[in-house]
């Protein structure tokens, strides 16, 4: 599949109807989902015959992207019902098998590395302080392959420390930067959208 | 299916299904796929698995590797079937240790977890 129809594949799904401030639930848009998933495939392999989970799934887009790029088996992770309703609603749209499940992925008991691949757009911890070191902890744990994230690029440093020495990380790069509109969807953000800067990730966690 | 199985077999003790309703689809047939789970999963986790969701066609004793590229694809169709189309749409995922009972609904499991249990 071409970059271009991912993407425009992608825009179709519906997002947030009714954002929830406190889990950070902003879209990831198809833009940056699609160069994503993508990368994930073309440039490392990561995601055609892979076993893909996606953490703090929302709607389901990047499970979808991955779905699309023929990932065999897709699994998507939310504490949110709604979203997960909506997500599935997204996954019969494109005519995807994604199985979906309901839990808090800050105490989510997974037994070892049971996927290959990783894909995450967690919360950036602009709420919970630290929402985006326990998704990234989460990820390292399941994934045997790559984890591939979106984090602020004011916390570069810190990520990259923290995946090598508390993580697990064999390696930790910065494949791209990227801008993250957040559109308007909250009362405290002034601006119609503001931009800020992400990172995207490609960590390879070590053979446990 | 897996989602219940790779959480059956992820928390750290398999997790039994009460089944409520179960739908099959149709999936695929990917047999590269299959090998490559077949290393993945616990045998005896998958096995009661299918059987509580009424498919009770998988050998008990997890089968030597071999038969995996014997080209008989007999044994690779059954796992097919049990780990790919069978769906758990609503039920229960039950804890064996505590009797904890995760509901199903719309094929999502909600494995949240009570204030007090965290
Ligand atoms: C930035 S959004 C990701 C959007 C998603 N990639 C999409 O395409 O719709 C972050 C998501 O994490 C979820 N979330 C926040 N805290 C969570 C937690 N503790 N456990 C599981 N999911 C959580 C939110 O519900 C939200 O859907």
């Amino acid at each position: 599949m071409k970059l271009k129809q991912l993407e425009g594949l992608l825009g179709d799904l519906q997002q947030f109807s009714n954002p929830k401030v406190e889990l950070e639930q902003y879209p990831t848009g198809p833009h940056i989902a699609s160069r994503m998933l993508f990368t994930a495939e073309n440039s490392y392999g990561d995601i055609s015959d892979k076993v893909v989970a996606d953490f703090g799934c929302g709607c389901g887009t990047l499970s979808a992207a991955a779905a699309l790029l023929d990932a065999s088996y897709v699994m998507g992770f939310d504490i949110d019902p709604q979203s997960l309703e909506t997500a599935t609603l997204n996954a019969e749209e494109l005519e995807v098998e994604i199985d979906f499940v309901q839990c808090d992925i800050t105490n989510l008991e997974l037994k070892g590395q049971i996927v290959d691949t990783a894909v995450m757009n967690p919360p950036f911890g602009t709420r919970k302080k630290g929402a985006d070191m326990e998704f990234l902890s989460a990820a390292m744990k399941v994934a045997s392959q790559a984890v591939y994230s979106l984090h602020k690029t004011s916390t570069r440093e810190h990520i990259k420390r923290a995946a090598l020495r508390d993580f697990n990380a064999k390696s930790a790069e910065v494949l791209c930067e990227l801008q993250y509109d957040l559109p308007k969807l909250y009362k405290f953000h002034k601006r119609k959208e503001v931009d800020i800067a992400v990172d995207l990730w490609r960590f390879e966690p070590r053979q446990n | 299916m897996l989602s219940c199985n790779i959480k059956g077999v992820s928390n750290g003790f398999p997790l039994r299904i009460e089944a409520g309703k179960v739908i099959e689809k149709e999936v695929d047939f990917n047999p590269d796929f299959l090998k490559h789970m077949f290393a993945k999963i616990e045998w005896k986790a998958l096995v009661e698995g299918a059987r509580s969701m009424g498919y009770a066609e998988l050998p008990e004793d997890s089968p030597d590797a071999t038969v995996l590229d014997s080209g008989d694809e007999t044994f690779l169709r059954k796992l097919h079937h049990a780990l790919l189309e069978l769906h758990l749409e609503e039920g229960a995922l039950v804890c064996p240790e505590t009797g904890r009972k995760f509901p199903v609904n719309k094929g999502i499991p909600n494995m949240l977890l009570h204030e007090d249990e965290v």
